[in-house]
């Protein structure tokens, strides 16, 4: 995928600092995302990479540094306009957050109760419901609970949901982690085939080096808070540099 | 020096909390009038926790009854004074013991399922999830719950209160043969509103103490599925406490406006 570099990133973050205690996690970690690009961020297990996407959508606050998403610093929103920039940003979280006590059905409108018509969807509730089911080929499971579904089938409707107000950045925090390889393949496909169909920017947090190969159009690695080398996956994995080749090795 | 440390830290954290609970309060009231009204899950918690409370409160209160009256029985006919028993029973129901077994039932069921929930909700993402798709969570789930726990916790207490005299009024008639007619004109002549205006105000500062306590610790619960225990528990434990406390400003305040004798 060749993005255009000239335009403004849709998402950016410079110099990003963030810690808890005494422990630095962030060191000042920056990123630009283009329009239609795949970028994924890898990264040793609490090497930052969690911290830093949270505090990209507003759920963590950064002790320093800019998060620009389409050309808005988030720090400087209120709530209102902050909850407006974030129907523009869907978020597939590690463990799916399914909420538990709705149905696929509900968990899918639950995010279309207060935006719908501030985005100007016209579809009815239903139509957007199926339409982001068919997408990840769960059409069949919208009246079922979250407890009734497999892991993977938790992973896809989690996606539908983040696909459902039609966001043009998708945010992924490890969308591989506790599959099994073959629901694994299946998850980066979709991911591939949702990001063709909509033609949106995606952020990929990761330390599996498959899905990085297969989907990634850049890389960054993270490490110690910062970055530590960044390219495509066959210019990192021809990099003599020790630690990155510790890292894809693994 | 490790006493004097520990009881410093101790009671600084406890002064925090406060603070953190005063903060918790007054974000509820701020967003409470202010909207869009989450009035679909607002009616959802009110049966939540009043429907699926009734059974628990009604056998709560009818052993209640049962049990106060049956042990009052001797000591009153040592004095002869049996016909005291629906005004002593009714008025000792109505005014503090009803409504704080009720509230305390309710802190365990209520509040601690109130913890747990959002508790579980927090360490799954849950709670994120809802807030990264631009929804208030708090307004959702916390602002919800402590309205429906402030209007039902009433209507329950209401209800135990009745089923409490009623028991009392099968011991009565079975023990002292003494109809159920007699027995609850008894009741009514002997309650004056002084007795349930205030005790039904105190039930929903007592409803407030319980949703606010509970998702309070659950909202903020961290530490994995240990921490969805620790609110549980916590919450239980610090309703409890607050109920009391609660009980004992309205008693003092009812005693300046009522002139209880």
């Amino acid at each position: 995928m060749k993005e255009d570099r000239t335009i403004a990133p849709v998402l950016e973050l410079r110099a990003l600092k963030k810690s808890f205690g005494e422990n630095q996690v962030l060191k000042g970690f920056d990123l630009q995302l283009h329009e239609g690009e795949i970028l994924v961020v890898m990264g040793k297990s609490g090497s930052g990479k969690s911290v830093m996407i949270k505090c990209l959508v507003g759920l963590m606050q950064a002790d320093e540094g800019v998060i620009r998403i389409k050309g808005r610093n988030i720090t400087e929103l209120g709530q209102t306009e902050l909850d407006i920039l974030r129907t523009e940003i869907g978020f597939l979280f590690q463990g799916s957050a399914l909420y538990d006590s709705m149905t696929v059905r509900e968990n899918l409108e639950f995010p279309l109760r207060h935006h719908k018509e501030k985005l100007n969807i016209t579809e009815t509730n239903e139509q957007l419901v199926l339409e982001a089911l068919d997408n990840v080929g769960l059409v069949e499971a919208i009246d079922l609970m979250p407890a009734e579904l497999s892991g993977g089938m938790k992973r896809r409707v989690a996606l539908a949901r983040a696909l459902i107000l039609k966001p043009r950045i998708i945010l992924y925090d490890e969308p591989t982690t506790g599959l099994d390889p073959i629901t694994s393949k299946e998850i980066i496909n979709l991911m591939r085939s949702i990001q063709k169909k909509y033609r949106t920017s995606a952020l990929i947090i990761t330390h599996d080096v498959d899905c990085a190969r297969v989907i990634s159009d850049r890389i960054i690695l993270l490490v110690d808070g910062v970055n530590y080398i960044e390219g495509t996956y066959q210019e990192l994995i021809r990099s003599d540099d020790p630690k990155v080749q510790a890292f894809f090795k693994t | 020096m490790k006493g004097p440390e520990t009881l410093r830290s101790r009671t600084i954290s406890f002064f925090t909390e406060i603070g953190e609970i005063s903060y918790f309060a007054l974000r509820f009231f701020r967003e409470v009038f202010r909207p869009p009204y989450e009035f679909r899950e607002l009616i959802r918690q009110c049966y939540n926790i009043g429907n699926r409370s009734l059974l628990l409160v009604c056998v709560t209160g009818f052993i209640l009854g049962l049990v106060f009256t049956l042990q009052s029985r001797p000591t009153l006919m040592e004095f002869g004074a049996e016909s005291w028993m629906p005004s002593m029973v009714s008025i000792s129901i109505v005014r503090e013991i009803g409504p704080v077994i009720i509230a305390l039932i309710c802190a365990g069921r209520i509040g601690s399922g109130i913890g747990a929930e959002l508790g579980s909700m927090r360490v799954t993402e849950q709670i994120d999830a809802m807030e990264v798709s631009g929804t208030n969570p708090f307004k959702y789930l916390v602002v919800t719950r402590i309205v429906a726990t402030t209007l039902m916790l009433p209507l329950l207490i209401i209800l135990g209160d009745t089923v409490a005299l009623f028991g009392s009024a099968v011991v009565e008639n079975l023990k002292g043969e003494v109809s159920y007619q007699l027995y609850f004109n008894e009741v009514f002549d002997a309650l004056q509103y002084s007795d349930i205006i205030p005790a039904t105000v105190k039930s929903f500062f007592f409803g407030f103490a319980i949703g606010l306590v509970g998702c309070f610790k659950g909202y903020n619960c961290s530490k994995g599925t240990v921490g969805v225990g620790e609110a549980s528990n916590a919450a239980v434990v610090y309703t409890s406490m607050l109920l009391f406390i609660i009980d004992f400003i309205a008693v003092f305040v009812t005693d300046i406006f009522f002139e209880v004798q």
